[in-house]
This record gives C-alpha cells, structure tokens and sequence, in this order.
C-alpha cells in the first residue's frame, strides 16, 4: 500500500518538474528535468518503471486469474491466448504472477532503501558532524560491515531469523547503509566549514537543525542518485535470495522464485524462466539507467 | 613499504575477527540444536548428547565457546563439521580449488575483456563500436547472475542440443565434468567446455562494470595535457594512448576490481548452484540451510581473509601505476 504512496509522489514529483518547466524562467529542478529528459536511457527507464509502477498498482485489473489459484490438469503448459506467459509447475498463469510479482519487488525494492538511507543518512550525519572518537567507532564498524560479502551475511541472517519479506526487506536495508554513511559523511565535511553552517550556528540553530535544514539539502544529491541504483540492487538482491530459495517463500509470486522454478525444467518448458527472468532484467536495467540519467542530470560537471 | 605492509595486515585481525564474532552470536542467538543435526533423524539418549556435549564443548557457557573458537582460530584450526564429523580444513582443502580455479578465469576474463573494450570504447568515441559497447555492458551489468545462467545453458546448452547443432555448439550445463587442469588452472582434454560457461556468467557483471569504468576514466585521461605532450613528441597513436594512457586510467578501474571481490564473491555462490559447480560457495550454502556453523564460520573467515588480502594487493599496486604514489617512510620525506 504504501509503495502506492510513493509511487504517486514519484510520479507527482516528475510531473511538477515539466509543469515548473513550461510555466517559469528555467528554476534548479527544472534544469535538473531538462538535462534528465535529454538522456534517452534514462527516460526509457523512467518509463519501464512507471509501468512497472501502473502494473503493480493494477494488477487485479489487468489479469484474469488468482495468481496462487493451481490447476495442476495445465501443469507446465506453454504461452497460449489464455495463459500468455504460459503457465508454471502448479498450474497457475504466469502472466498473473509476473504482474503480481512486480508489486513485491518493488516494495522490497523501495523499503530495503529507506531503511538503509535511513541508518546511512544517521551514521554518516554523526560520523561527518561530531568526529573525535565517534567518527573512529563509526567508521570502523562501516569498515566491518563493507569487507563482509554482502549476500553471503544477508543469507546466513535469514536462515537463522528465518525467511519472509518483512525479513528480506530489513536485512537489505541493514547491509546496505555503508556506502550512503561514507558519501554523507564525505559531504558533511566539505561543507562544514562553510560560512552558511558557521552563520546558521551563530544564530543559535541546534545540531540537528543545521544537519538537517542546512546541510542536508546541500549535499544530499549524491545519496540521491546512490539510492535510485539501491533501489535496483535490492530487487537483484531480493531476486538472488529467492533464487537461492532462502529469501521470499512460496506462494507469493517472487519473480526469482519463479526463474529457481523454470531452471528445474530448462529442457521441457523454457517459458517458465523467460518471462520473470526478463522482467526482473527490465526493471533492474531501468533503474540503473536512471541512476546513471540522474547523476548526469544533477552534476552537469560530470561528462 | 615493509612496515606499511606490516600495518596493512595488522588492520586485517580486527576486520576478520568481527566478522567471525557476528557470525558466531548469530548461531548462538537462535537456540539449534547441533546434537540433534549430528544424529539426523535418530532420537538421543541424554547419554549420547552429554558425550557429543562434553566432545565438542557445547555444554559450556557461549562466552567460554568463542574464546575457545578464536583460540583455535588463531593456530588455524577451523574445527570440525556438525553433520559429518570432518574437519573443516580438509572440506576447504577440497572445495577451495574448485572456487578458485572459476574466480581466476573470471578475473582473467574481467581485466582482459573488460579493460580492452572500455579502452576501445573511449579511443573511438561515439563510434558505432562505442555505442553497442556502452549499451551491451550496461545491460551486462543489470542482468540477474541466475537469468544470465539459465539463460547461456538454455541457448548453448539445451537448444543446441535439441536442435541438433554441431557438437562445438552444445555445452555442458550441469557440473565439473572430467576435472582434469595442468599448473593448476589450465583445463585440459575437454574440461574447458564445463569451464566456459560458469566463467562467463560469472565474470559478466564484474566485465561490463570494468569496461563502464575503463571508457569513463580514460575519457578524462584522454583530455589531459601529458597525453597532447606525448602526441606532439611524435609518438604514434598507439603509443600515446597504451603507453602514456592505460597506465594513467588504471587507477580506479584497479580499486573497482578490488572492491567488485565482494560482488564477485556473492556471484559465486549464485553461479556455483546454477552449474552444480562443486566449490565453497556450494558447500557453504548447503551448511547455511543446515545450521553447520563450524562450516559456515570456517568458509566466512576464509573468504573475508582473502577479500581483505586481494584489496591489500589493489592497495600496493598503485604505487606501480603511479609511481607518485609511495607508501610508509618514504611517503613523509
């Protein structure tokens, strides 16, 4: 439910950008709007996205069947005018459950990110601001956190708490912070000397008023960008562990528990694979493009 | 340099130590039950369990448990498996080749493959070359590490052998086949045609992230003034751009591989099971999903320690890039 909410922000947020555009002399955002909207891969991102977004939102309206409702007399059985993925082993139609399917990775997508630029923003705020023995602690256990291969701690934290998406999402999101602490941390440094933060602190503002309504808006485009890549990494992610069938169990329609399923039956019914397998390639790429779009978008300097 | 190494690998003990200790809590936190893992389905008598208790010193307090660990740790004693009794050293020993053996093909296939076409790609931007370059690899680098697999046993697997293509054109999908290598790495008879489809998918994402980032850094390096100082000199355009180019870019494209091993570790895992390729990753998953904790913290400690160690050896290769770059003493003079 609340990816809706998000979603709809996303896509009320890049509407306002045009609108800005069109109405009023060139602003920030509507720069950024322009430069993002002149790079062709990044707008076909925005676009796979938005469907997968529309889609997900959808989804009992553009399918005809139960996505967990078996019909083990069509097991296997292969892309048809009524099943146009064909169906799966149990006989459910493939097509319903790639569409369903887009609805958990995105939700796991999108709140395995807020969880980690949640922490990521925190430590690196404290990390960056305070300094002294505090930057050493936290800094060391980002240390810590970056040299253990990241997939190989996320599976041995769901085996032991035990599988499920609410588990996926928060181990996701508890792995992930470190790169978004150290670029936040980076950024609090180059701007605390400057004469906003010192002016801000001569007035009297708390700590976490100058973090959060001075800093903050000046160097959070970085993390931005970082986040939108997140996103996609996390939906691999979550994809991969499903895979390796310790991440979502069945029946909810995972687009990798579908691709684990197809690969046991790789020589009879390929449809099986393609159909999840391409659509988590699509999202994944869309992401990446858009990332890469926002970047260039953000930082004219680069390229 | 000797007392920076030195340095360096004082640094690794605590990164190794607090992975090896947050795993440790982890297995203890949740309440297993090793005794029974050890006796499978058979019921145990109080006996059995206080003598296997007593034998691997699980009847004592966790904290006396850890020290014990790291003190065997420390000799390099990784213990012995819950399931089956056998040390983990000797499982290692029989799994690490394996794994090793498909990590040095992907690397080779990383750096040859992805250095040369990000070199390629920036020489003659904006060129046809360039353009499939950029948007192959940055498909390469989205696609999941499974589709890619399933996906290259199913073309060159399973369709060409359906289809009745010619016998080069069909791979094997499944397994290590003859395992048969000389110096270690190079298959021979035909173990290369198990080889090339699990080396291909795994070094896929960490190729087209190289290439991505080979093509930008060398964009920069083309702009710089030594590389105008060098053309005008009268050098030809080869020489400007191997000689006085590539050595310049491979800064960061050489830490991007070191920090893609981590990547590039969780990739073997996924690549091993889609090819029943029978490394550690395989193991390790197979003692994850039955709680075999001496395994899982053995082969964790094993594969932190070498990813640290890898990133050590990126450290010490900058100095050979740029030679600006000097490291202990020297540094302050």
């Amino acid at each position: 439910m609340s990816t809706t909410a998000t979603d709809q922000q996303t896509a009320a947020g890049a509407g306002a950008g045009a609108a800005i555009h069109a109405e009023l002399p060139p602003s920030a955002r509507g720069d950024v709007w322009r430069r993002f909207r002149r790079n062709r891969g990044a707008l076909v991102g925005l676009c796979i996205i938005g469907v997968a977004v529309l889609a997900a939102i959808f989804a009992p309206l553009i399918t005809f069947y139960d996505p967990a409702q078996i019909n083990p007399a069509i097991s296997r059985q292969g892309p048809s005018l009524q099943h146009w993925f064909g169906v799966d082993l149990l006989g459910r139609d493939l097509y319903t459950r790639v569409v369903y399917g887009a609805r958990v990775s995105l939700r796991v997508g999108f709140f395995a990110t807020a969880i980690a630029v949640g922490i990521g923003l925190a430590v690196g705020a404290v990390s960056g601001y305070y300094q002294g023995w505090i930057e050493t602690v936290t800094m060391r256990t980002t240390d810590i956190f970056l040299a253990f291969p990241y997939l190989l701690f996320a599976i041995t934290i769901i085996v032991i708490v035990g599988r499920g998406e609410l588990t996926v999402v928060l181990v996701l999101g508890l792995l992930g912070w470190m790169t978004i602490a150290r670029l936040f941390r980076s950024s609090i440094l180059s701007v605390k000397q400057t004469e906003y933060v010192e002016a801000a602190r001569a007035v009297g503002c708390s700590d976490l008023r100058i973090i959060g309504r001075h800093i903050l808006p000046n160097v959070i485009q970085p993390v931005i960008v970082y986040a939108t890549l997140f996103i996609g990494g996390a939906i691999l992610a979550e994809a991969a562990l499903s895979f390796l069938n310790v991440g979502i169990a069945e029946p909810t329609p995972s687009w990798g528990l579908m691709v684990a399923q197809g690969r046991s039956f790789l020589f009879t019914s390929p449809h099986m694979l393609f159909a999840p397998g391409l659509a988590l390639f699509l999202v994944v790429l869309s992401f990446v493009f858009m990332g890469d779009g926002l970047r260039d978008a953000l930082d004219p300097r680069l390229r | 340099m000797g007392g920076y190494i030195l340095r360096r690998l004082l640094h690794v003990i605590p990164v190794v130590w607090g992975a090896v200790t947050i795993l440790f809590l982890l297995f203890f936190i949740v309440p297993g039950d090793p005794v029974q893992l050890m006796a499978g389905d058979r019921a145990v008598t109080p006996e059995v369990r206080a003598n296997i208790e007593a034998r691997f010193g699980l009847d004592k307090p966790w904290y006396v448990q850890y020290g014990d660990y790291l003190k065997r740790l420390a000799t390099g004693d990784l213990g012995v498996s819950f399931r089956n009794n056998r040390s983990v050293n000797t499982i290692l020993g029989e799994a690490a080749p394996a794994s090793l053996r498909l990590a040095i093909w992907a690397i080779i296939i990383e750096v040859i493959v992805g250095i040369s076409t990000g070199l390629v790609s920036a020489v003659k931007r904006y060129s046809f070359t360039d353009v499939l370059t950029t948007v192959s690899t940055a498909m390469l680098a989205a696609i999941p590490v499974f589709v890619l697999g399933a996906a290259l046993q199913y073309f060159l697997g399973v369709y060409t052998f359906q289809h009745g293509f010619p016998d080069w054109a069909r791979f094997p999908v499944q397994g290590i086949g003859p395992d048969t290598w000389t110096f270690f790495f190079i298959p021979t008879g035909s173990q290369w045609r198990y080889l090339v489809l699990p080396a291909f998918t795994l070094a896929a994402v960490s190729t087209a992230v190289v290439a991505r980032m080979m093509r930008t850094t060398m964009l920069e390096v083309v702009r710089a003034d030594y590389m105008r100082t060098a053309a005008s000199k009268g050098l030809n355009r080869r020489q400007v751009v191997l000689k006085h180019g590539l050595k310049n870019a491979m800064i960061p494209v050489v830490t991007l591989i070191g920090l893609d091993l981590a990547t590039l570790i969780g990739n073997a895992l996924i690549t091993e099971t889609v090819y029943n390729w029978p490394g550690l990753g395989t193991r390790l998953l197979g003692a994850i999903v039955s709680r075999d904790a001496p395994i899982v913290l053995g082969i964790t400690a094993i594969l932190v320690l070498t990813y640290v160690l890898m990133n050590l050896l990126v450290d010490l290769s900058y100095s050979f890039f740029d030679p600006r770059i000097r490291y202990g003493k020297e540094a302050t003079a």
